[in-house]
């Protein structure tokens, strides 16, 4: 039993990295339409930012977060204000977005390999690696602050979603953009805001990624973007609790998959479950179901 | 007196020239110098392995050159980039034979790309020592293709008795890559001595490429506690693992194959998780072997970096190939290879002498670690 439970603090704390980053996806997707490929790529520049704090400039780590947090976030704005910005205002297909998206990824992946080479680099982690206590049981300090920052933060951003008049925004402009714009929102805002939250979240994601996953490398971001993009879509894209739940429910599944012996089918169970989902119900977990007006 | 030196030395000219004259195959004997050709990856992905490999290789020749050559021949290298590419490989290898009309080839680096060249220099009679191919079906291609380091089984075997003998292992587990043949190699031959020296393996754990979530794999072999972990990777994945060891509690000593070399530079912080660890490999740079310092310290000079294990097993493996030229007094290729049969050179890699299926027989190093430096234990023979 306690294994059991040691393996789903595992999953969970893998899971509720995916879902920080889903989360991303997932609101994005919600406001604009658009399937944003460059946030897995995010999570790799927070991971640079605060590899280049630490050691090449050798900030501490009180300051170093922060900055990398802020420049992340800040980072999302100009990646929105410059490459999707004009596309969205114009009415683009979708097509286009998406192809814009995915152009941003490999740019973003290129550059960093060119400064800072294809080799792997690290700073100094600073959570201890060791066991805690908790309720008879030993699980990892680092999958437990995990677990705990990341339920904390999606807290957070459900309470500011509801109450705050900027979210208030984001949600009616998700709802129907151009009604919103006509009640005197500034979309074009609320979209840029929408991206600084979720670099800001892809951020701390790469941070708590880098303690529990300590490499980093300029196309780190790919597969974990993926899983995370894959998160979003289960949990049904555009929602947040939906993210969320997406998130935990495939870091468990691939924890506990690999913890029966068969770590070889755990990206078969994860993309497993998403063919199973698309099947039976393709809006996902949370989604709802719009009809395309034509 | 003087003409007595003049007299032996037009003696020893003569006898080399005939020796030459009669062998007409290989053209490189003629003249004043012997070529010998290295292939391996010096661009693209591979290159991690292929530059020290060269650079071992052309520190060997630089100093066999310096003092006096092979039987007063300068050693000429030709340098061949298989640009970590199969198909390059074979165009290296013919500019090698064909070009170049080499004696001998220290190479190729990898197992994939040793086994085309492998093929090609048995079939063509030229002699081949690879210093880092451990795929065991390398030197089985033919009697030309010798090894400097050791097989993946073996070392494998090697792992497994120094745990029961030195470390007293009753119980084992195993954590490693399933795709990668190096990482299964070491596996299968520790898990075949582990059966023969009733070390029990009671958990078996694998993971994929690209991986870096261990924590369900580790929270299964902390379950089992076992005395010793073994874990057969490569230094990048190894860090990592090391890490989530001891993040979810794992209390058993972690051991490594040579793949651990270079280890301690992506610990950044984390070397406290490597106390209790031992890895073994077939050079080490902290031994308190003069020869070894002075490779070290030469390499350091030369290269502005510490020399891995692939610089070091080249750096041997050049001097070998040499010495069977110099014993066989000829470039002919059957005749160097009978040289080779019966060296037994004493290296900066222990001391080599090769077997009947021309791998290597010889001690491996096993270091440990104190803080954030390597810290050698012995030299390890299984009887």
């Amino acid at each position: 039993m306690d294994i059991f439970i040691l393996q789903l603090i595992n999953g969970l704390s893998l899971g509720s990295i995916y879902a920080l980053v889903a989360l991303g996806y997932s609101m994005v997707y919600g406001i604009v339409k658009l399937i944003n490929f460059a946030h897995g790529d995010i999570i790799m520049v927070s991971c640079f930012t605060m590899y280049t704090a630490m050691e090449i400039a050798g900030l501490p780590l009180l300051v170093s977060i922060p900055l990398t947090l802020i420049l992340t976030a800040v980072l999302g704005i100009i990646i929105e204000k410059l490459a999707y910005d004009r596309l969205i205002s114009k009415g683009v297909e979708r097509i286009s977005l998406l192809i814009t998206a995915i152009g941003v990824s490999i740019f973003l992946q290129s550059t960093f390999q060119l400064i800072f080479k294809a080799d792997s680099l690290r700073y100094q982690a600073f959570l201890p690696s060791k066991t805690i206590s908790l309720f008879g049981i030993e699980p990892s300090l680092k999958s437990v602050v995990t677990i705990i920052v990341s339920l904390v933060l999606m807290l957070a951003l459900t309470l500011f979603v509801k109450l705050t008049k900027v979210g208030k925004a984001m949600r009616a402009a998700s709802e129907d953009a151009s009604a919103a714009k006509l009640m005197g929102i500034n979309t074009s805002n609320v979209v840029a805001f929408t991206f600084a939250i979720g670099s800001l979240l892809a951020a701390v994601a790469g941070i708590l990624y880098f303690e529990s996953y300590p490499r980093i490398e300029p196309y780190m971001g790919g597969m974990l973007g993926l899983k995370a993009f894959v998160a979003a879509v289960i949990g049904g894209i555009g929602s947040i609790p939906g993210a969320m739940a997406g998130g935990l429910i495939l870091g468990v599944a691939e924890a506990m998959t690999v913890s029966i012996g068969l770590s070889s089918y755990s990206d078969a169970v994860v993309f497993g479950i998403l063919i199973i989902m698309l099947v039976l119900k393709p809006s996902g977990l949370f989604g709802k179901n719009i009809r395309e007006k034509v | 007196m003087k003409r007595k030196i003049l007299a032996s030395i037009l003696a020893g000219l003569v006898t080399i020239s005939s020796l030459t004259a009669c062998d007409n195959k290989s053209n490189s004997g003629d003249g004043d110098e012997i070529v010998i050709g290295a292939v391996g990856p010096h661009t693209k992905d591979l290159s991690v392995y292929g530059i020290p490999v060269k650079n071992g290789i052309e520190m060997a020749v630089k100093e066999i050159n310096e003092n006096g050559g092979i039987n007063g021949k300068k050693i000429r290298l030709a340098i061949e980039d298989n640009q970590s590419s199969d198909s390059e490989v074979v165009n290296a290898y013919n500019k090698l034979k064909d070009t170049e009309k080499v004696v001998a080839i220290i190479g190729d680096v990898t197992s994939g790309n040793s086994s085309i060249v492998a093929a090609r220099a048995n079939a063509d009679k030229i002699p081949m020592l690879t210093p880092s191919a451990t795929d065991a079906s390398v030197t089985q291609t033919g009697e030309y293709i010798f090894r400097a380091c050791f097989t993946d089984p073996v070392q494998g075997e090697i792992v497994a008795n120094y745990s029961v003998e030195k470390l007293g292992a009753k119980t084992a587990a195993v954590l490693y890559n399933a795709d990668d043949s190096y990482s299964r190699g070491l596996f299968e031959g520790f898990k075949a001595a582990a059966e023969e020296l009733n070390l029990e393996i009671i958990a078996e754990e694998t993971y994929n490429n690209k991986a870096v979530d261990f924590n369900s794999q580790l929270t299964n072999i902390k379950n089992a506690n076992p005395d010793i972990l073994f874990v057969p990777v490569y230094a990048e994945d190894a860090a990592l693992i090391v890490n989530q060891a001891k993040s979810v509690g794992v209390t058993s000593t972690l051991v490594g194959g040579d793949g651990w070399d270079g280890i301690l530079s992506k610990m950044n912080g984390g070397e406290d998780a490597l106390a209790n660890s031992y890895f073994f490999s077939g050079f080490s740079t902290v031994s308190t072997d003069e020869k070894v310092q002075k490779f070290v310290s030469d390499y350091k000079a030369a290269y502005d970096s510490d020399p891995a294990s692939f610089a070091a097993l080249a750096y041997d493996a050049t001097y070998m190939m040499a010495e069977a030229i110099k014993n066989a007094g000829s470039t002919d290729g059957a005749k160097i290879i009978e040289e080779l049969k019966k060296l037994e050179y004493d290296g900066i890699t222990g001391t080599t002498k090769f077997g009947e299926d021309r791998n290597p027989i010889k001690a491996i190093m096993v270091s440990s670690f104190e803080g954030a430096n390597y810290k050698y234990i012995e030299n390890y023979e299984v009887d």
